[in-house]
């Protein structure tokens, strides 16, 4: 009895600590491990090498994804940032209405993707969406048929996500705005340093930390993005907007690829530990300095 | 101040106005367009412009996406496969909830040796891509014969949400004074006796972050839905994209955009209600403090 009201606690853990060592760690060890063998459409076991990956970096539409990947990648969070921070810092001017903008900026994020990728499918197809409305205001020369062109379909990935995302980077740094010392910035304000020095010079500084943070979210967003091009693009034109995460989909449930699937799975999870990893450390650490 | 320095300071603040309402436009701008456009008929989609009001209300395609808007050969609209996220998403935000608040109890107040490990790989947890659990987990969901069912999603989003749920309550329990805890102890109060008693009336603010992430969550998955689901069991995300993207007939534009605000509206109404919890739900873990 005495030994049970001990190890309670313990206790409480243990289904927990039972599922993420099956479920997360258990899987991806399955998952690494059918990589290496010549598993298709049933997995096999007898283990093979690197064959799977020598494959995978060998097929173009794999290549296709990873450059969609960084190009995706790199401009949403670039934008996604510099929206963000503007917004933050001009919803910090002592704005009216403040609360009705900041609930405006961010409702986009409770929606689900694929919701956000039907309606912007709907405003960029070229038939009826923008260009027709803009070309109906008598500009008929006016084209936006990204939507359709295989070199510039991954941008209406961006744009879309970029709409989904931008206003909470913009949560994320108006609260970082908020809770800079008000002493500093007053006695700034004395000295008669001008607004855009202060926040150039103290205040975006220090919120340093912030912008790892905002990085680290949009990045994981960015690796695990598969709902939004399903909806929007669904890959095409071709496989021009495959990214990822729809080339591991496609590999594991339509083209009955297991040992491809698996081994683009582990290439995106290596990714994000890439990024995650020196993040989490430091959060992780202890404390020092406090 | 001059009056020049004035005039400039007035032009500021006009034009910061300016760029924060065009922002605003520019978030509003589909959900205004998915809007009039469902409550338009399809002539008159056809004809009009993007941007217009309808001219006539149409509440047609409303409950044609409600109740019969065709995904492939199956004609029923969204309504089973709303009511399947609903069956899925209430107890699978119970559950992983209840465990949250029981796994973040321990971590913060009933330390022992190797807890903070646990944590790591918890955190750890959080961070993966699920693409690297889709082939096994198909596997184990058959071997426990719950594949493509509502139960079998249920437990799926249990699983994963549970690393989420452990830290947000983890991260408030900590705050709550160690004292407390070993002078209720001393008194001869037990774990879930101390839980109940002093914990749990705490909890409401984190409760309701923790159930307002996890159902904005789970109601929007889309990648455990169209892997894991079968034909009677598929969440609504996954029924709005084979209703948007079904070949058969005429391309209704009108009711793929009803279907759209239908499937969005639970966690749209969770975010006007409670958008409070929701940014703290988006932030924890990431703004420290």
């Amino acid at each position: 009895m005495e030994w049970l009201e001990r190890n309670v606690p313990k206790l409480v853990l243990a289904p927990s600590f039972v599922a993420i060592l099956v479920f997360v760690y258990g899987f991806i060890a399955w998952t690494a491990w059918i990589s290496l063998t010549r598993s298709r459409l049933m997995p096999r076991y007898e283990f093979e090498g690197i064959g799977q990956y020598e494959r995978l970096f060998a097929a173009p539409r794999w290549d296709v994804a990873m450059d969609n990947l960084f190009i995706f990648g790199g401009l949403f969070i670039v934008i996604s940032m510099v929206i963000g921070l503007m917004l933050a810092i001009f919803l910090d001017q002592r704005i009216r209405a403040e609360g009705v903008l900041r609930t405006v900026y961010l409702y986009p994020m409770a929606l689900s993707l694929i919701v956000t990728g039907t309606a912007w499918k709907w405003i960029l197809n070229p038939g009826l969406g923008i260009q027709a409305t803009v070309r109906s205001w008598g500009f008929e020369n006016f084209t936006f048929d990204w939507l359709i062109r295989p070199e510039m379909a991954i941008y209406t990935i961006v744009l879309a996500a970029v709409w989904q995302a931008s206003g909470f980077v913009m949560a994320l740094f108006l609260a970082g705005l908020r809770s800079v010392d008000t002493e500093i910035i007053r006695a700034a304000q004395v000295d008669g340093i001008p607004t855009h020095r202060i926040y150039s010079a103290i205040i975006i500084p220090t919120m340093a930390p912030i912008f790892l943070s905002a990085f680290i979210v949009l990045a994981h967003l960015a690796i695990k993005a598969f709902d939004l091009v399903i909806a929007l693009t669904n890959g095409g034109p071709g496989y021009a907007t495959d990214l990822p995460a729809t080339y591991m989909y496609a590999m594991a449930f339509s083209r009955g690829d297991l040992g491809q699937a698996a081994a683009s799975a582990m290439v995106m999870m290596m990714v994000i530990f890439a990024i995650v990893v020196p993040y989490l450390y430091s959060e992780l650490r202890p404390r020092h300095d406090k | 101040m001059t009056s020049k320095a004035v005039t400039s300071n007035t032009m500021l603040r006009w034009g910061l106005y300016a760029v924060l309402i065009l922002f605003a436009l520019f978030y509003l701008m589909p959900l205004f367009v998915m809007l009039t456009t469902s409550l338009k008929s399809l002539e008159e989609i056809r004809t009009g412009s993007l941007l217009s009001l309808p001219r006539e209300l149409t509440f047609a395609p409303w409950a044609e996406a409600w109740s019969s808007a065709c995904a492939g050969t199956q004609c029923q609209g969204l309504r089973p496969f709303f009511w399947n996220s609903v069956l899925m998403a209430v107890p699978a935000v119970a559950i992983s909830t209840i465990v949250g608040a029981l796994n973040g109890y321990v971590f913060a107040q009933w330390r022992f040796r190797g807890a903070n490990l646990f944590f790591a790989a918890i955190l750890f947890g959080c961070f993966i891509p699920f693409q690297v659990v889709l082939l096994p987990m198909a596997q184990m969901l058959g071997l426990m014969g719950i594949a493509g069912t509502i139960p079998g999603l249920i437990f799926v989003h249990v699983i994963y949400g549970i690393g989420f749920t452990t830290l947000f309550f983890r991260n408030y329990y900590v705050t709550i004074p160690q004292e407390l805890v070993r002078a209720a102890k001393v008194d001869g109060a037990g774990f879930f006796r101390i839980f109940f008693a002093i914990f749990l009336p705490l909890s409401l603010p984190i409760i309701t972050v923790s159930v307002i992430w996890q159902f904005t969550q789970i109601w929007n998955d889309f990648l455990f839905g169209v892997s894991f689901s079968g034909p009677g069991s598929q969440p609504v995300t996954v029924a709005l994209n084979n209703i948007v993207n079904s070949t058969t007939g005429v391309k209704a534009y009108n009711v793929d955009m009803a279907a759209a605000i239908i499937a969005a509206a639970p966690t749209l109404l969770v975010y006007v209600i409670a958008g409070k919890y929701f940014i703290r739900g988006l932030t924890a873990g990431s703004v420290k403090g």
